[in-house]
């Protein structure tokens, strides 16, 4: 993490409100209309254990943590986008959120999008969601839980957001059939290092998906991802002896997925009830080495990784306004390297431990575009049990949100 | 890449295949212009409607099935003025088809082709889910019905030169029984002329405004929001007040709050079909008004 000044971040928040200022009077004056589009996301937490989380045989990026305690800020989001003309889709989305003390703008999203190459081609450039696995290109405030599913926390970081160009295409059939290719720049965690030039990572995914009858729905997709890593860093594990040493990893990383989705609801009419089943599976291989940067002398081993995980979780809203919902994870870790105890330094050791958690969730939307959310785990990433409650409110301003699938 | 390069092949023998049938696909947003669409476009046309009387417009899931078809589409056929803002736009974002983006040829919005009511000064969120183009419940009224008409044959023409004539028939018969059937459903209508209804939701302003009948409340206490306990104590309150007529929902909203209220106010509570398929008698648009009445006048013994 590098120290950020303060100067360029309130420049970044002048030009964000200036830019959304201007938007609104023209939005007024009724001559360029961009969807505008706030979310407010706010949080209470509690755990009952204080000692610091990991995931064993898992590196842990810079986001991958289990929330804060008390009362504090989620992603509190603002975003602009509209088509540009008859070409183009143009997207921005910042996240704005506190790190110790400072407050910091991210940029996670900005991207154009083509709109009429026609014969179901789509061309999307600049810095987006992979389209891999099913949760991956949702923003986090539409997921059906407060926090990510533990695979995508111990593979991606949370998620795999990326600078690049991605291609893909819906082939005219009767069965919803996409498929599709990203290129990317592979600087962000889990890539690292932004190898080949800057052109690190690659992504594919092939989607299907159809109704059976009025009431049901499934999409199932299979996805592949893969980067050259130079200097991956991670803050997963501390050292023994107190030292400050960074668990870097350099070498190739292979993921590929398979996520399923089938979604019911009485006569089509979710409005009412609605029952919506998801489960995603990833597994990873890594073969390269691992050293704890800033270790005297330096501590190196091979790395050979093997890491898998799934999470099967059920939302059932029963009545208008009221749903619950039950995910589980399971995690394992299976790496091998030289040196065992570089190894166990660096938080690749499973330590004979395999993560598990069960999450227990109660949503009321009071109209769709505002949430309260209590959610209650029992989380055993590692060996000691914790028990986190979470209560939370999302809430949208603005553009009308898609009901997406 | 092995599986990238598999897929690239079926994507080729695919798109040099020939399509079996030359029919035009339409893609109708709600069954009322599913219904039209037959009317007009016949043998000629191969026609999808995306959701049924027993689902809410506003709320539908860009589905992958929705996708495809849409993929597919000559002519898309819906309501617009913000009824299908929700969904509608990311399945056209998501299906890149050219031909029906809006703006196209492709793409006929039939709320926009007549005058709508309801049509704020101001939108704040609010005052619930409200539509800033006016309310876009425009097929209940039967004459607007005749102008959408009129606006879907010169689309039909354009899309479909070779057509011109058979749709003109078509259309030609189509004007004849339906002015025929719009006298009939007036004389039929007397009787309801100034009832006072409490409504679900403002579905209904082109039909009772069509009709003559005055819409003296909602059980949703803003549009879009479910209907509360505090709301119908405030509604029942009214009721005693001045008496209503009936209380009306759609197939779609569930009758619960209706019921409650039938039962502390003893006013009957009645569902109308809102579209073709929200009864079982309802097969077209004929059949959706000569019900809609019949069950009106039914409510009101």
């Amino acid at each position: 993490m590098k120290k950020k000044s303060i100067v360029p971040e309130l420049l970044l928040w002048a030009i964000v409100f200036a830019s959304f200022y201007s938007v609104a009077l023209a939005a007024k004056q009724g001559d360029f209309n961009p969807d505008i589009s706030l979310t407010l996301d706010g949080r209470y937490g509690s755990y009952s254990n204080d000692t610091d989380y990991e995931l064993p045989g898992f590196m842990l990026g810079a986001e991958a943590t289990r929330g804060e305690q008390g009362f504090h800020l989620g992603h509190n989001e603002l975003s602009i986008s509209s088509n540009v003309d008859d070409l183009f889709y143009g997207k921005l989305t910042t996240a704005i959120a506190d790190h110790e003390g400072t407050t910091e703008i991210e940029l996670e999203e900005a991207y154009i999008e083509t709109l009429t190459l026609g014969q179901g081609m789509k061309v999307k450039a600049g810095r987006f969601f992979s389209d891999i696995g099913y949760l991956n290109n949702q923003h986090g405030h539409v997921w059906d839980f407060m926090d990510a599913p533990l695979i995508y926390r111990g593979l991606f970081g949370n998620q795999i957001i990326d600078d690049g160009v991605q291609l893909s295409w819906l082939v005219p059939t009767e069965l919803y059939f996409k498929v599709g290719v990203e290129a990317t720049r592979g600087e962000r965690f889990p890539a690292g290092g932004a190898a080949n030039e800057g052109k690190g990572a690659q992504a594919a995914f092939v989607k299907f998906g159809d109704d059976v009858g009025v009431s049901h729905a499934w999409q199932l997709g299979f996805s592949h991802w893969r980067a050259d890593i130079e200097d991956r860093e991670s803050g997963g594990h501390d050292d023994l002896a107190g030292a400050v040493s960074v668990p870097t990893y350099s070498g190739e990383s292979q993921v590929s997925g398979i996520d399923f989705i089938w979604k019911w609801s009485p006569n089509g009419n979710s409005r009412e009830r609605n029952l919506k089943i998801q489960a995603e599976y990833f597994t990873r291989k890594e073969d390269g080495e691992v050293e704890l940067a800033g270790s005297n002398p330096l501590a190196q081993t091979t790395y050979q990784g093997d890491q898998s995980g799934w999470y099967l979780q059920s939302v059932y809203q029963f009545i208008p306004r009221w749903r619950v919902g039950y995910r589980y994870d399971h995690l394992s870790a299976n790496n091998e390297g030289s040196d065992a105890a570089v190894l166990a330094e660096a938080g690749l050791d499973s330590e004979g431990h395999t993560p598990e958690r069960s999450t227990l969730m109660l949503d009321y939307s009071h109209s769709e575009f505002s949430r309260i959310r209590l959610q209650v785990a029992k989380d055993d990433s590692y060996e000691d049990s914790d028990t986190l409650v979470f209560l939370q409110y999302i809430v949208t301003l603005g553009a009308h949100g898609a009901h997406r699938f | 890449m092995k599986l990238c390069i598999r897929s690239i092949s079926i994507m080729l023998t695919l798109i040099i295949s020939p399509p079996l049938m030359a029919k035009i696909n339409v893609f109708a947003c709600e069954p009322e212009w599913a219904s039209l669409v037959d009317e007009l476009g016949g043998e000629r046309l191969s026609r999808y409607t995306a959701t049924t009387a027993y689902q809410d417009p506003h709320h539908i899931e860009a589905r992958p099935s929705l996708i495809a078809k849409i993929r597919r589409a000559d002519l898309l056929v819906c309501s617009g003025a913000g009824l299908e803002a929700g969904w509608l736009p990311v399945l056209l974002r998501q299906a890149g088809n050219n031909r029906v983006m809006p703006g196209k040829t492709g793409n006929f919005e039939a709320a926009t082709m007549v005058e709508r009511l309801d049509v704020p000064i101001d939108v704040d969120r609010s005052m619930g889910d409200v539509h800033a183009a006016g309310n876009p419940h425009v097929h209940l009224d039967p004459h607007r019905i005749q102008i959408i008409a009129k606006a879907l044959l010169a689309r039909l023409k354009s899309i479909d030169p070779e057509g011109a004539e058979y749709y003109q028939l078509r259309f030609n018969d189509f004007t004849q029984r339906w002015q025929q059937a719009i006298q009939q459903w007036e004389q039929q209508a007397g009787a309801l002329k100034g009832i006072r209804i409490v409504v679900h939701h403002r579905d209904w302003v082109y039909l009772f405004d069509w009709l003559g009948i005055e819409i003296t409340g909602a059980l949703e206490p803003k549009p879009g929001l479910p209907a509360t306990v505090g709301h119908l104590a405030s509604l029942k309150q009214m009721i005693t007040a001045t008496p209503v007529d009936m209380i009306v929902h759609t197939p779609y909203q569930g009758p619960r709050a209706a019921k409650r209220l039938a039962q502390i106010t003893h006013t009957p509570v009645v569902e109308l079909p809102y579209t073709v398929g929200g009864a079982e008698q309802v097969n077209n648009l004929f059949d959706l008004f000569t019900v809609t009445i019949a069950t009106l006048k039914g409510g009101l013994k």
